[in-house]
């Protein structure tokens, strides 16, 4: 288990080309939502297909970085609690590292299932507790307005990941050599 | 696609001139002091500050004029929602209840609750100058070193630059594929329906995604033939050494952040400035 915190050079190199993707699908790549504020980010879904190959402090920093770097970019500065939320959120999907078999290439019913537990977890964490309760904190927003907003983004985060992330992990599966494919020959 | 990363090019102004590290804890100063602070008073001072910081930086409005637009909508939408959500706030806030206008329902318009929309539309205004003054003027390469600087571990603003050099590469790998689906027949311009786009989006950032992975593997190897993190601390090659500029600019806006924190603990005895009692 202690593997799965363990920073290597490649968690790093994950995380800064990560987070390089993640702006990019923040900031282009989104669909505007009904509620004003929220939207539909494919953003989570590489968050969560990150996490699941390259462990949690890899997704967290892919999260906090590329959220945190497209505030920058788009309104001058960036909006911490949401910002630490992505983070939180992105960690918990990566508790899910080593705990499928997509690397052995094979992600069926239970690793899907595993997966989507694990996110579905992050995204109930993230943006009905995090970030409402740092929306209070450090900005002093009202609360029936910040938790509406959660609840909002939360929904759309876990369709996000479940199906993007999802999706993406059943690809990659597929492009593993599959565990004891080869046989004597006969 | 035509937002470039950091339009960065060097001036030679006072605020150019000071270090990323000093640049980047005077932001960290300025925005935390505002993020605490209800206090009008003290938010139009930084307001204030940070607009003649702008002017002295040599900002051109056209450099950050999108930005201005996406500000400008982000806080009237949250001005809208705040005063739907929660019309009585103010009151709450500043326990009394002077009622202007009686609206509809259970809205009116008191003046607890517009002094609160006012004094939150100023302190999300006020930090955005100061972001974009830090953005404009800070060498991109410089960022990383900064980050250590302020105490950031090494590995992490390693990954913070990594993230800084890939960007453009990632952007202009997306644009060329989305121009050559679209000489092929495939409609993205704003004439196809938004669900189409965003489909053809997905279908574009796949393939992206999957080279990365291979891009992560290379870049991996690389660093570790070279050694990286195999000490505690690393050396920056590029990082500017302190002088008395910065120092003046750091101990200036300390004093603003340590005295935004008196002026809410002994004047106000809150975050909140109460001009009702």
């Amino acid at each position: 288990m202690k593997d799965l915190f363990k920073v290597t050079t490649r968690t790093i190199v994950a995380a800064g080309l990560g987070a390089a993707i993640f702006m990019l699908l923040f900031m282009y790549v989104k669909v505007p939502s009904w509620v004003p504020e929220t939207q539909f980010q494919t953003a989570y879904g590489l968050s969560a297909f990150f996490g699941v190959l390259f462990g949690p402090i890899a997704a967290f920093l892919i999260a906090f970085i590329g959220h945190a770097l497209s505030d920058f970019l788009q309104y001058g500065s960036p909006w911490w609690s949401w910002v630490i939320a992505s983070g939180v959120a992105s960690f918990v999907f990566g508790l899910a590292f080593k705990r499928t078999k997509v690397e052995e290439g094979s992600f069926g019913f239970k690793d899907i299932l595993t997966f989507n537990l694990f996110q579905v977890l992050g995204n109930l964490v993230a943006w009905l507790v995090v970030a409402p309760v740092l929306d209070i904190v450090i900005y002093a927003e009202p609360a029936n307005k910040v938790f509406t907003q959660g609840a909002v983004a939360c929904g759309m985060n876990i369709i996000s990941a479940g199906v993007i992330g999802t999706l993406l992990l059943v690809a990659y599966a597929a492009t593993r050599t599959k565990k004891g494919s080869l046989s004597k020959g006969s | 696609m035509k937002a470039r990363l950091f339009s960065y090019n060097f001036v030679n102004t006072y605020i150019h001139r000071l270090s990323g590290l000093t640049k980047l804890a005077c932001f960290l100063f300025l925005t935390f002091a505002v993020m605490f602070s209800y206090d009008l008073r003290v938010i139009m001072v930084i307001l204030v500050i940070s607009t003649c910081l702008m002017v002295i930086s040599r900002i051109r409005f056209s450099q950050i004029r999108t930005m201005v637009w996406y500000v400008a909508g982000f806080l009237l939408i949250n001005a809208i929602l705040t005063y739907f959500f929660a019309p009585e706030y103010g009151v709450s806030i500043y326990k009394t209840r002077h009622e202007l206008v009686d609206l509809f329902g259970k809205y009116s318009l008191t003046s607890e609750q517009l002094f609160y929309q006012l004094t939150q539309v100023m302190k999300y205004a006020s930090v955005i100058p100061l972001g974009m003054i830090f953005i404009l003027t800070t060498n991109p390469s410089e960022f990383a070193s900064s980050l250590s600087g302020v105490g950031v571990n090494y590995k992490i603003s390693f990954a913070v630059s990594l993230t800084l050099r890939y960007f453009p590469d990632i952007q202009r790998a997306y644009t060329d594929i989305s121009q050559a689906q679209q000489a092929r027949g495939m409609e993205m311009s704003a004439k196809a329906n938004p669900w189409k786009r965003f489909k053809s989006a997905l279908l574009i950032i796949i393939p992206l995604i999957f080279s990365t992975l291979e891009r992560i593997d290379l870049i991996t190897n690389a660093m570790d033939l070279r050694g990286f993190g195999k000490r505690n601390k690393r050396t920056w090659y590029i990082r500017k050494t302190m002088n008395h500029e910065d120092w003046t600019a750091l101990l200036f806006c300390a004093f603003l952040f340590f005295g935004t924190l008196a002026v809410s603990t002994y004047i106000n005895h809150s975050r909140f400035y109460n001009p009702f009692i």
